[in-house]
């Protein structure tokens, strides 16, 4: 048996010994042959055209297609993030920094106990699979349709809290700011929280 | 040394055979087996209390079985005992699962904001052994959160699992039961009594042990998750009782410090100083660049060749001296110690930047160089006597390792003091009053036996003729002597040689032999004969212009006696300063050189038994080079060489050098000076200490700063009575060089004596007063 195992040595194998088959060649397909190869493009210059001019025109991604991230707020303005790091433990390119911090009376940046004082993603890492929004337990990181992202520099793609966060829409309050009175980060999560109060607003 | 003999008994754990000794609880023989039993209240250096009950399984023996699940916990192993887990049996199993769902009923899912997250045997157990899905719809009972229970440790209290852990560690190892549980029910909570913060040295270790997020440490909430932290084993720099610890750093910036598990040391507990206390690395002061002065006489920042050259022609050019403070690692002690033989050629080296006498340097050289009493004498003392040392303020772990043995065997304890301590109380110590400066007559009534250990403190040097009184009496009963420092470097310094009177190793500065030992390691032709002088001996020098240059690493200058001098000295000398921040001494300096913290560098500290506690650097890629490599560039830049460019040199120069075994240095006999008498408003000050203070290393701490004791001035009941002091009246206590007025408070201490914290806020005595034991200080009601 071990004999058989042994590599075969290089002057084993000589040329004649390696079979070869002659290539077949198929029939000739005459002038009318080439011809009709070109059909197909002839026939499709009566129909209408997929090419899109980007970046003139830009076409609408699928709907749940993964781009940038973004960072939510509740309808008061006050952030979703909580900095609890899960996204970062989810991605599995490092591509995700964060810092979590006490949320104070005077500095109030989300509902309860605790938000996210560092955030950053790396979008020279980040692969865009998603795992992170999966992660996402106050669904604060969800991603948009963005997919325009390239830069001149390596630190430009590197995405600071402040170009992550959504806009503040019609109703809410730019935080810091205290929570909703008589509510509790329950009731935020409940979605119970729709718009800001005007005790809300500090300044 | 004797074995005992272990009864050993044979059981079945899941079809497996296991012997274990008698007595071993039956969760440890599973263990022994890799038998994971999940466990919350289970831990080995506490009592078993069954409390979580989450450890069922089903017990028989001898062919009966017990009719229920059995918490494994609680039940030592018997013979003919077979033991089915949730492994092999579904009863054990199905028991688990009901304990986990009933645990969990009221614990909120708020995982993603709790510290514990990620880390927590709950989190890990529920998803090994407990069910996927609640059928519990009802809602979750809960608390307002946090609270304080202290200014460093938060309670969350709806998270608890009514585990006892914490409450069992504070009665049980730290004698501080200031936690408990109250109530009864669905509303049992850990709570503290109302006018009472959880004000123990040891709280930090409640919140390692909590098995879920209920005790957190304020500093750390919210700061971190485990995954993000790099974990390095380190060793505590902050005292002498050696600690193995664990430094968690994120992006070069340490987050937090765990005990580590080390048996013989410290088991796996650590004080709040050594868990809590490092921020002083990242404070604001740091020095990053050298600094040189330049000829009107401001501090330039320089380059690193230019301060050398500096600060080699400076010392080249007169006699100099070399002050290292009991802060630096072993092996930068060794490198000091070699500076000041080879590049200097003096013996003018001294580790003890603090309160110091001749006598206590002949002590160390007779007595303590060398000395092998450990932990584990402690362990099998039949008597412990404290001489001018406090153990919880000023060796914790000293402390935890009595008190243990006192509960364990009531460990006779006595303490010559001049003030009951709270701590003596706590060891249920017998307390031999003395006024200060009388303590060695104490000592020479004292009656042991050779299994007996006498713990000796830095402050027994305070008082002349201590120091002797004690070696008599190890003589006369052969009792064993530990001298206990409460600087972290202090023992690895002395063994290192930097002392005027030692060479590495032990080896006496007289002993001709002893010096052709360490030139011929050192390669060097002669070593200088003449015993070096002491940390006041050589400021005295430098103000009398014998001295013109100070080699300073890690002093702090109003640690002395006659701070006035130090400053005096300071200012006069050339002084190369190695810090690593700006001091009272960078502002004297001509040459400051920025060194690596504990945290930037390896090497190790040898506690107080003489056992090296070595550690990596924690925080990678610091370019700050350690005092040792720095040493070594100035030797070079001096056209001689000391060869120590790494800490591996220097460990492997002096495993070459070895112990000595020639003669040791004799102790000359001190007599305790005559007693002043006093009378009126006239005490004696005495003073020590304390673990939480206003140290250099406690920098920028408040969370900690919260749990110091308060700041008074004690004075006995007798005294009190002819002041017409109550509690709480302000006593002031004056010199001639100052003052400080504290709030007084009556308790068990000589009559002569007034006692105040040494250095807390409101209360630097060696600053306030310039002295801080057995001086004659007046005192007046205000």
């Amino acid at each position: 048996m071990s004999e058989q195992l042994e590599p075969l040595k290089k002057s084993e194998i000589s040329v004649n010994d390696i079979a070869y088959t002659k290539m077949q060649t198929g029939e000739s397909v005459g002038l009318l042959g080439h011809l009709k190869g070109f059909l197909v493009p002839f026939s499709k210059i009566f129909k209408k055209t997929l090419t899109v001019e980007y970046p003139e025109v830009k076409a609408p991604t699928a709907e749940r297609f993964h781009g940038r991230h973004q960072l939510n707020r509740h309808p008061d303005g006050l952030e979703k993030c909580i900095g609890c790091e899960l996204c970062a433990w989810a991605c599995p390119a490092d591509a995700i920094y964060v810092e979590g911090a006490d949320n104070t009376p005077e500095n109030q940046m989300s509902p309860g106990e605790r938000y996210g004082k560092v955030y950053q993603i790396n979008y020279l890492r980040c692969v865009f699979c998603g795992l992170c929004i999966e992660a996402c337990p106050t669904r604060a990181l969800t991603m948009t349709n963005e997919y325009e992202l390239a830069d001149e520099s390596r630190a430009k793609l590197i995405f600071e809290k402040e170009d992550l966060l959504a806009p503040l829409r019609q109703g809410m309050l730019m935080p810091p700011h205290p929570m909703y009175p008589d509510m509790d980060e329950s009731n935020y999560y409940k979605g119970e929280v729709k718009q800001s109060h005007p005790s809300q607003d500090v300044k | 040394m004797t074995t005992e003999v272990v009864d050993m008994i044979t059981v079945v754990v899941d079809g497996f055979e296991v012997s274990v000794p008698k007595g071993t609880l039956v969760i440890r023989a599973a263990e022994k087996l890799g038998i994971q039993i999940p466990r919350f209240c289970d831990h080995p250096l506490l009592d078993p209390v069954g409390a979580c009950r989450q450890c069922l399984v089903d017990i028989e023996i001898n062919g009966r079985a017990f009719p229920k699940p059995q918490a494994s916990c609680t039940i030592p192993v018997e013979p003919g005992m077979i033991v089915k887990t949730q492994l092999t049996s579904p009863v054990a199993e199905k028991a688990q699962r009901g304990v986990m769902e009933l645990l969990l009923i009221n614990h909120p899912l708020d995982c993603p904001v709790c510290d514990k997250g990620g880390e927590c045997p709950l989190q890990n157990q529920a998803m090994s052994n407990g069910q996927g899905e609640t059928r519990f719809e009802g809602v979750k009972r809960t608390f307002q959160k946090p609270i304080n229970i202290s200014s460093q440790v938060l309670l969350d209290r709806e998270r608890c699992v009514l585990c006892a852990r914490c409450t069992r560690f504070s009665e049980q190892i730290a004698s501080d039961p200031f936690i408990t549980l109250n109530e009864r029910g669905a509303l049992q909570q850990v709570g503290i009594y109302e006018n009472k913060p959880f004000e123990s040295y040891f709280s930090g270790n409640t919140v390692q042990i909590c098995p879920v997020g209920a005790l957190t440490g304020a500093a750390y909430r919210f700061r971190a998750r485990p995954f993000d932290l790099v974990s390095t084993p380190s060793a505590c720099e902050h005292c002498a009782s050696g600690c193995d610890m664990r430094t968690d750093v994120r992006r070069g910036k340490t987050l937090r410090r765990l005990a580590g598990d080390d048996s013989t040391v410290n088991e796996e507990w650590n004080c709040d100083k050594g868990r809590w206390a490092f921020k002083y690395v990242t404070s604001v002061d740091r020095l990053t660049t050298p600094m040189v002065r330049n000829a009107s006489g401001e501090l330039i920042p320089a380059s690193w060749p230019e301060a050398l050259a500096a600060a080699a022609k400076g010392l080249k050019a007169s006699k100099a001296a070399v002050l290292v403070g009991g802060r630096a690692t072993y092996e930068d002690a060794y490198g000091y110690s070699k500076f000041a033989r080879v590049a200097l050629g003096t013996n003018d080296i001294d580790f003890r930047s603090r309160l110091s006498s001749n006598e206590e340097r002949e002590f160390l050289a007779a007595r303590v160089v060398g000395s092998t009493t450990t932990y584990l004498d402690i362990d099998r003392a039949d008597h412990v006597l404290l001489v001018g040392f406090e153990p919880e303020e000023e060796s914790p772990i000293v402390f935890l390792r009595l008190n243990k043995q006192v509960r364990k065997r009531a460990l006779k304890v006595t303490a010559i003091a001049t003030k009951l301590s709270i701590g003596v109380e706590k060891l249920k110590g017998e307390f031999v009053k003395v006024a200060p400066g009388a303590e060695a007559a104490a000592i020479a009534s004292q009656s042991l036996t050779s299994k007996s250990v006498i713990l000796v403190g830095e402050r027994a040097a305070e008082s002349a003729g201590v120091l002797s009184a004690v070696a008599a009496l190890a003589d006369s009963s052969n009792a064993k002597i530990a001298w206990i420092p409460r600087r972290a470097g202090e023992r690895g310094a002395l063994e290192a040689g930097a002392i005027g009177n030692l060479l590495p190793g032990g080896r006496p500065v007289s002993d001709a032999s002893a010096r052709v030992d360490i030139a011929a390691v050192w390669g060097s032709n002669s070593l200088p004969s003449a015993e070096g002088k002491s940390t006041q001996e050589i400021y005295a020098a430098v103000n009398a212009g014998e001295i013109g240059a100070l080699v300073v690493g890690g002093v702090d200058p109003l640690d002395g006696e006659d701070s006035q001098s130090a400053l005096a000295a300071l200012e006069k000398a050339f002084v190369v300063s190695l810090e690593i921040a700006s001091s009272a001494v960078t502002q004297h300096a001509d040459v400051v050189l920025p060194v690596a913290a504990v945290t930037e560098k390896s090497g190790s500290f040898l506690n107080w038994e003489g056992r090296p506690r070595s550690f990596d650097a924690a925080v990678q890629d610091s370019l700050n080079r350690s005092d040792l490599r720095i040493l070594s560039m100035i030797a070079q830049e001096m056209g001689t060489s000391i060869n120590l460019g790494t800490v591996s040199a220097a460990i492997k120069e002096i495993s070459s050098l070895g112990k000595w075994e020639g003669t040791r240095a004799s102790m000359s006999k001190v007599s305790a000076s005559a007693q002043p008498t006093v009378s009126g408003d006239q005490f004696i000050l005495t003073s020590w200490r304390r673990l939480l203070d206003l140290g250099t290393l406690q920098q920028g701490e408040e969370n900690l700063a919260g749990t110091a004791r308060k700041t008074v001035a004690v004075i006995s009941p007798k005294r009190a009575g002819a002041l017409g002091v109550v509690d709480g009246d302000k006593l002031k206590i004056s010199t001639s060089l100052g003052s400080v007025t504290l709030s007084a408070l009556v308790e068990d201490i000589h009559d002569d004596a007034i006692w105040a914290p040494r250095n807390s806020r409101g209360s630097q005595l060696l600053v306030n007063l310039g002295v801080a034991h057995g001086a004659v200080v007046s005192v007046v009601k205000v």
